[in-house]
């Protein structure tokens, strides 16, 4: 058995990543509410949409996972869950947490990080972004007792200054889009590495392969049955070693709904994987650590895996998005010497990439992607109703920050008393020495 | 003197000015010994005004197959038209109402395909209370209605015309219908002279002429070119241009409007009279709001964020005054089609974070915008009359207006700027914002002005062109 197995050619690797997140939605509020101390998040309406995807998303697809693990000891599969979703499964379905850690007790579950707030804080100078990479690796911790080693940003944001930021942080890999951009004509099916950062090694996201599943799985009434995906990874050129998969975990129940027979598509596929001669499932840390990399993956501008262009667009293509990130980011200063968590975590919050993904006026399928995920009638109307909430965010900060103002104006005025005090007591001693 | 009047909406139910201004009209023409009988498409309940009768359009049955070319065209109508086909739905003293179903605006031309939700209700304040008592009040007037006289229905005739309550394909058929139910009325009243507010009332008023054979007054309370620029709808325009010329005498609400309609419809100025908008006194209510939740300089604009309030030139306006008063900030109070090209030539000049949209306000909501105001700016690119810096007046904050007002004829105490010269319309704001004594100088000033802007002056000179009408057959 053992000569034929290393006489056989060697397994392509396929990892596969579920991305877990959702933002905290923000109140409505209107012109008139600003300064009325009005709470800054919807909280009903995050708790409804938690519950909901809960039960027909997180918990069945949990159940399941857990149960082919069971059975194919074979299957490695990763997540990646935003630090704000932790929070609110803490709070509205805490049974989802505990069958992650179920999950994570098998030991072939691994977890991604990310920043904390699922935020765009990779665009804001100064040590913000590993602020909020570190606070997610707490959470982690926290909750399923383990470190990561391999790094996703927020709908896969990257270029190589994210690359070096997270390589000093000590990641072993980092998971990013595969645009034809950077890859220029090379297939995304292989371990690359960062041009400066010898150590760290990037796995790219094969978008078209995810998004047969996600996007594609049921459309024009036809479904994707597992015969035939497999069939198009098996027809994959021999020498490509790695495939990365990765998509919203909500595909499975809530965007392709139970019905469609998502759930069993996913039962067979990982079946048949685990029981594979050709593929063997792998975490991303075990990917980025078994395999060399093939050739180094330049990328001097951003990328993601959002929208046809798999740029920024999607969050900063517009004006109003850019001028309502801007006015966020000039608070920066100012909320930071506020001193005041409670100010630090909403700014944080704002910086949610989810918030500025509803502001898009993209047209077309995109735009349509859009819609589908904005909690507002209009582009519009989620500006509108940011740039209020960001005005009386603003409000709250001035206040706290005339309030620690107070303090230091009457505490320099002790203080030069009590500096008088002290030079006239050195005077006198050195008077008296002398 | 008996005036049959094609309306189109009426307090409490309205959409805009119009509605406000048949409304202060009507109850001014009573005390000029005038009698009113006043068509609108819908009756919602609550309407009421002195010696003035409403007729509910939506209880007119008309023909299903009618056509309106008999009624507007210039053959004259046979004796079979004039029947006897009305309902009187309240009488109230010699008050009728009757009321004609539609979803047309007088604010949009229908090519913008939008819903009536989009039309803002800012000039009048539509407290839920108000409608709250409504049932109330329909029972005290069904109660008056002993005298209710019967519909005598015909064989080839439907109960009512059921209009589709939105904007669409259907808007011009709805103006017909509505001018076939002008022609029905027509035939069963007795009045002295029709007047028609208003494009979409301009057949129905034309129609009640052929019937009648009474002398017809268009009044234009704006036109296709204000609303639209050049840009007209041209059916639109066309209702218009046939209004003005069947009419025997075409009142305008300023100089402004009287001048568009001589060089843009060709009408002979001698038969266009010019009667100003008047404001219905106001005694401003206590300060019911807090400090402003933005900064202390408040800039507002209010109004339908449509081109011909001039939106953009505000926005133009505004980066110049922040480049000065950087803690300026500026409150948008209304929608319109214009509003993304707003938010997003805002967000193009980086001045999100001083631009505040409340959306479209009613009632309480305007007092408190104008009580935290410190200046209202109206830059309409073509306004025929513009009741809202009265308002603003009237609650005492300050105004800046366009030249190419109609408001800015009555108001020599308001700072009058060009809607495009964005330039001094900055200065004009600074101005007001950094000297309290100018801003104070001007409000007192121009709230002394406006008591002089009465409903009742409008409808003297309204009384004096009826009787012109009826007595010398000329519109003096």
């Amino acid at each position: 058995m053992d000569l034929l197995k290393t006489n056989a050619a060697p397994k392509k690797n396929l990892v596969l990543y579920f991305q877990v997140h959702q933002p905290k939605r923000l109140s409505n509020l209107r012109f008139f509410d600003i300064g009325a101390s009005h709470p800054v998040y919807y909280n009903d309406m995050d708790r409804e949409i938690i519950e909901r995807v809960s039960h027909e998303n997180y918990l069945p697809t949990n159940k399941l996972l857990l149960k082919l693990i069971k059975k194919n000891p074979e299957i490695r599969l990763s997540f990646s869950l935003s630090g704000v979703i932790m929070e609110q499964l803490e709070r509205y379905a805490p049974e989802v947490l505990l069958s992650f850690r179920q999950l994570a007790e098998t030991g072939a579950v691994e977890f991604l990080s990310e920043t904390y707030y699922h935020s765009l804080a990779c665009m804001l100078p100064g040590k913000e972004f590993e602020i909020q990479v570190l606070k997610h690796a707490e959470k982690l911790y926290q909750h399923f007792g383990v470190r990561p080693s391999v790094f996703r940003n927020t709908e896969l944001i990257y270029n190589d200054e994210i690359g070096k930021k997270i390589s000093r942080l000590g990641y072993l890999g980092v998971i990013t889009d595969g645009v034809e951009r950077v890859l220029q004509g090379r297939t995304p099916n292989h371990v690359f590495q960062h041009p400066e950062q010898e150590n760290l090694k990037i796995l790219l996201r094969n978008y078209r392969l995810s998004d047969d599943i996600a996007f594609r799985f049921s459309s024009e009434g036809k479904i994707l049955t597992s015969d035939k995906y497999l069939s198009w990874l098996n027809g994959l050129p021999s020498h490509e070693e790695v495939i990365t998969l990765g998509m919203d975990y909500e595909t499975f129940g809530e965007h392709q709904k139970k019905e469609t027979g998502i759930f069993k598509f996913l039962e067979e596929i990982l079946t048949k994987l685990a029981k594979s001669n050709t593929f063997q499932l792998m975490t991303p840390s075990q990917a980025v650590i078994a395999t060399k990399a093939q050739s180094i993956l330049n990328v001097p501008y951003f990328i993601s895996w959002a929208d046809q262009e798999r740029d920024l667009s999607a969050w900063l293509g517009n004006e109003m998005q850019r001028d309502a990130f801007d006015t966020l980011q000039a608070l920066e200063f100012d909320v930071k010497n506020t001193n005041d968590p409670a100010i630090l975590e909403t700014w944080r919050n704002l910086q949610t990439s989810d918030h500025l993904y509803y502001m898009s006026t993209k047209k077309g399928g995109d735009g349509t992607v859009h819609n589908y995920f904005s909690p507002y009638p209009s582009p519009y109307e989620a500006f509108i109703n940011y740039m209020n909430v960001l005005t009386d965010f603003t409000m709250r900060v001035k206040i706290a920050k005339a309030g620690n103002t107070v303090f230091h104006d009457t505490h320099p005025a002790k203080a030069e008393v009590e500096r008088q005090v002290q030079a006239v007591g050195t005077r006198m001693t050195m008077l008296s020495t002398h | 003197m008996r005036v049959l009047m094609f309306g189109w909406e009426f307090p409490p139910h309205i959409s805009g000015g119009l509605g406000t201004a048949c409304h202060g009209l009507t109850n001014s023409l009573s005390q000029e010994n005038i009698d009113v009988l006043f068509v609108v498409p819908k009756l919602h309940g609550g309407e009421s005004a002195e010696r003035t009768s409403f007729i509910n359009a939506s209880d007119v049955p008309i023909e299903r197959e009618g056509s309106i070319e008999r009624y507007v065209s210039r053959t004259a109508v046979d004796a079979e038209t004039r029947k006897n086909l009305y309902q009187v739905i309240r009488k109230n003293d010699r008050i009728r109402q009757i009321e004609v179903p539609s979803s047309l605006s007088p604010y949009r031309s229908p090519s913008f395909g939008e819903s009536s939700s989009d039309i803002e209700h800012w000039n009048y304040p539509i407290g839920s209370e108000a409608r709250d008592t409504t049932p109330k009040r329909m029972t005290q007037l069904d109660e008056h209605t002993s005298t209710e006289e019967k519909v005598i229905e015909k064989k080839n005739i439907v109960a009512s015309y059921k209009f589709s309550g939105s904007y669409g394909p259907n808007l011009l058929e709805e103006v017909r219908r509505y001018a076939q139910v002008g022609a029905e009325i027509a035939s069963k009243f007795e009045f002295d002279v029709i007047h028609a507010h208003d494009w979409m009332t301009y057949l129905a008023g034309i129609a009640a002429k052929k019937v009648s054979g009474k002398p017809l007054v268009v009044h234009v309370h704006a036109t296709e070119y204000d609303r639209s620029g050049e840009q007209v709808d041209t059916q639109v325009r066309a209702i218009e241009q046939q209004g003005m010329a069947e009419a025997d005498c075409v009142v305008t609400v300023s100089n402004w409007t009287k001048k568009i309609t001589v060089t843009k419809y060709n009408i002979a100025e001698e038969k266009v009279q010019v009667v100003h908008n008047g404001i219905i006194p106001k005694i401003p209510s206590a300060k019911l709001f807090s400090p402003p939740p933005v900064g202390s300089h408040i800039v507002t604009f209010l109004g339908r964020i449509t081109h011909q309030k001039g939106p953009l030139y505000f926005v133009e306006a505004a980066r110049k005054v922040l480049d000065r008063i950087p803690d300026a900030h500026f409150v948008v109070a209304g929608s319109g089609d214009l509003l993304p090209l707003m938010i997003e030539r805002i967000a193009q000049l980086r001045m999100s974070s001083h631009f505040h949209f409340t959306g479209f306000l009613r009632g309480k909501d305007i007092d408190k915008v104008w009580s935290m105001s410190n200046v209202y700016v109206m830059p309409s690119v073509s306004e025929p009359f513009g009741i809202a810096p009265l308002e603003a007046i009237q609650a005492g904050v300050p105004v800046i207006i366009s030249n190419q007002s109609g408001v800015a004829e009555v108001m020599p105490h308001a700072i009058k700027v060009d809607f495009w010269d964005t330039h001094e319309l900055a200065a004009a704001i600074c101005s007001v914002l950094r000297y309290k004594s100018l801003s104070m100088t001007l409000a007192a000033n121009s709230a002394k002005e406006i008591e002089e802007i009465t409903w009742d002056s409008a409808a003297k000179k309204l009384t004096q062109l009826y009787h012109g009408l009826t007595e010398n057959q000329r519109c003096a």
